[in-house]
């Protein structure tokens, strides 16, 4: 997959965001672009600011300087929901299901976007409104099966194992339909099966669904395995982009996660 | 169909069906049919001792029906949006007040009333004005007022949330009870109220109803019933479509947003679910169930007063919330039927009770254990005097505090309320004699 050719697309760009909570500058100058199809990895060490990226585009969290622009359109200052609809749907880093819901709620809540009926025709179960629940069920039942995870459907998601929590937010995100996916430490907290299990949903999702994605991982083995390019923060500033090469050959990276006097050692080998 | 393997679902609509299994449509309709032939009074229902779940419990249990609507709504707004309101009993009030403006009798137009005067008393003629309208009018209109004025303060309601929305809405129901003692012309007295529209289907202002619900009779030429028999069956055909809607609502798109945002408001509207948007969805539905059950309420009651509508009515929505189980419309129903029939149980069975005294056996020697007939020199902490001050307790004075007991141990012990155990009984019979 080409990833810096010009010709591709741009989906999402940020350019220079910073975002300040009080004395405190959470991202300093963050820019970056992710194209069609590309999985973008976002990695730094914790505090780093990354989490914050992820709100800055979800409008969670409204950076006070800079643009951030989707398919050239700026999204500065619309309201969560809208960034919704147009596509951008996420997960979270400390889940953030609907603990109370089942799981096929919890992703039928993903396709609430898709769907049209309203409080009237749901109160009513008019034939259209039915209709549409019916055939958005069958969408959930495809990702359950596609992220196999069938026997947990009737379960409210509180009782549900880690892992599998995980998982049921990634339907969630998925049931969205959505153009970009923003995955906030997918596998954090997750032994080594269950990591290749998630590695390997992310590579289907990219393959089969042609979903653009943006990671932000601890797991420097996976990101070093599945992204096409990388952003590195630390202390709310970019100190590089590139492909995964470069990035494990850049000092500044081997500086901020090491420490400086490891970056002099490495880079004299 | 598959009447070989109860069990086997073949389509997404079965699944999601309100009754989903053969044994759960069983129990609905066995539960339709012993509240028909009990209401009736047949057979069996007669045989039953009076103070349990006899022929005279059919007015208390009619009493329920209003407050079963308001609680549907309240499970709304509390149980399924999760947003603590304190200011039900507001809406309710104004729903009330909408059908006795509609649907209040005489020739005097929508012009004011003239009030009780306290020293007057009450007067049957007082009171007596309003536009005569239907009541396929004034019900719909009391619960559409209602939902108005909810959006009408939703504004200042969907931007808190927890304890604060909590204040903001006692603030209503203070609100509401002022407003009503500037307009005594409207509200009535405010402690004695005013008359309000008869339950009677008409189709307008002509002089026989349609279907009479005040008189005895027979009804569609088919079946005699008495005057009560024939209001619980209308207002049980109201809570019935009700509770359909509300079923419905949750099992749909905007009944899983609101859940949504109960859950976790932020994860929702990043999902696309308009918070705030849907707040106000959900004050204004839950406003019109309210709405509906005040006009019933005042309507069958026929008259009710400001002082009605404080804030220990909105309370007790937060105890049958809490005591059947928040977010569920079966346990709403448990809920409400026990907060409103238990200080009844709990009276007729002391007057049972004394009646037994000097019986001999068992129960006369429960009797002499709990109750007390004179002023003093008995153990008993039930006194059978209803004006008992101090100690031994009237029933009249035992029940709230019966009332806060259970409060506090359905807390403490079972916080899903009566639905809970009732959840627990099932999966456990379910699964015997295995323990999983």
């Amino acid at each position: 997959m080409s990833t810096d050719s010009s010709d591709v697309s741009k989906l999402i760009e940020v350019e220079d965001i910073t975002l300040r909570f009080g004395g405190v500058t959470a991202i300093n100058g963050v820019g970056f672009h992710v194209n069609e199809g590309e999985l973008f990895a976002v990695i730094g060490p914790n505090g780093a600011g990354k989490t914050s990226i992820f709100n800055s585009i979800s409008q969670v969290y409204r950076p006070q300087e800079g643009d951030i622009r989707w398919k050239g359109k700026s999204i500065m200052g619309e309201r969560p929901d809208a960034v919704a609809r147009l596509g951008i749907a996420r997960t979270f880093q400390n889940i953030a299901l609907f603990g109370q819901m089942t799981v096929i709620d919890n992703i039928l809540t993903g396709r609430h976007i898709r769907m049209k009926n309203n409080w009237l025709t749901g109160m009513l179960w008019l034939g259209p409104a039915k209709k549409e629940e019916m055939e958005n069920r069958e969408r959930v039942e495809d990702i359950i099966d596609f992220l196999e995870i069938n026997e947990w459907r009737k379960h409210p998601v509180a009782l549900l194992p880690y892992g599998i929590q995980k998982r049921v937010e990634l339907g969630r995100a998925l049931a969205m339909d959505p153009e970009l996916l923003l995955l906030d430490e997918p596998v954090a907290g997750m032994n080594l099966e269950e990591t290749e299990d998630m590695a390997r949903f992310i590579l289907d999702i990219r393959e089969e669904l042609g979903i653009s994605m943006i990671l932000v991982e601890h797991d420097m083995g996976l990101v070093m395995d599945i992204a096409d390019r990388i952003l590195v923060v630390d202390f709310g500033k970019p100190i590089g982009t590139g492909l995964p090469h470069e990035i494990q050959a850049n000092p500044d990276v081997i500086a901020a996660y090491l420490g400086a006097d490891f970056s002099d050692e490495i880079s004299v080998d | 169909m598959s009447f070989g393997r109860p069990h086997l679902r073949t389509s997404y609509e079965q699944d999601s069906a309100i009754f989903p299994t053969w044994w759960q449509k069983g129990a609905a309709a066995f539960a339709l049919l012993f509240i028909t032939l009990m209401v009736l009074g047949n057979g069996a229902a007669a045989a039953i001792p009076n103070w349990l779940f006899g022929a005279t419990w059919l007015a208390p249990f009619t009493l329920v029906i209003p407050f079963a609507i308001a609680a549907l709504g309240y499970n709304i707004l509390t149980g399924v949006t999760g947003q603590v309101s304190l200011g039900h009993a507001f809406f309710m009030g104004v729903g009330a007040y909408t059908a006795v403006a509609l649907g209040g009798k005489g020739d005097g137009g929508a012009k004011a009333c003239i009030p009780f005067h306290e020293n007057l008393g009450l007067l049957e003629s007082a009171g007596e004005c309003g536009l005569g309208l239907p009541i396929w009018i004034w019900l719909p209109m009391a619960g559409v007022l209602a939902a108005l004025v909810g959006i009408l303060v939703s504004p200042a309601a969907v931007k808190v949330r927890g304890l604060y929305l909590a204040i903001v809405t006692v603030g209503l129901t203070f609100i509401g009870l002022h407003i009503a003692r500037m307009l005594p012309e409207y509200a009535g007295d405010y402690e004695s109220g005013r008359k309000w529209p008869k339950l009677d289907i008409r189709l307008w202002k002509e002089e026989t109803p349609s279907i009479d619900l005040n008189e005895d009779g027979k009804w569609f030429g088919l079946i005699h019933l008495t005057e009560e028999q024939k209001q619980f069956f209308f207002l049980f055909a109201i809570l019935l479509v009700m509770m359909a809607f509300a079923k419905n609502l949750v099992r749909t798109r905007t009944g899983r947003a609101l859940q949504a945002i109960r859950d976790r408001d932020v994860a929702a509207e990043v999902m696309g679910v308009p918070e705030q948007h849907y707040k106000r969805i959900g004050f204004a539905i839950s406003s019109f169930y309210a709405g509906i059950g005040g006009a019933l309420w005042a309507s069958y009651q026929g008259r009710v007063s400001p002082i009605d509508f404080s804030l220990l009515l909105s309370v007790e929505f937060v105890a049958i919330l809490l005591i059947g189980g928040a977010g569920t419309i079966a346990g709403t129903m448990l809920g409400v039927t026990f907060v409103e029939l238990l200080p009844k149980v709990v009276e007729r069975l002391t007057g049972w009770l004394a009646g037994e005294l000097d019986s001999g056996g068992v129960i006369s020697t429960i009797a002499n254990f709990l109750l007390t007939s004179g002023q003093q020199g008995d153990f008993g902490p039930v006194s059978t005097s209803p004006t008992a001050p101090g100690w031994p307790m009237s029933v009249f004075l035992w029940n709230p505090v019966i009332y806060g007991v259970l409060i506090v141990v359905f807390l403490i012990f079972e916080p899903h309320g009566l639905f809970g155990i009732w959840l627990k009984f099932r999966n456990y019979w379910k699964g015997w004699p295995f323990s999983y």
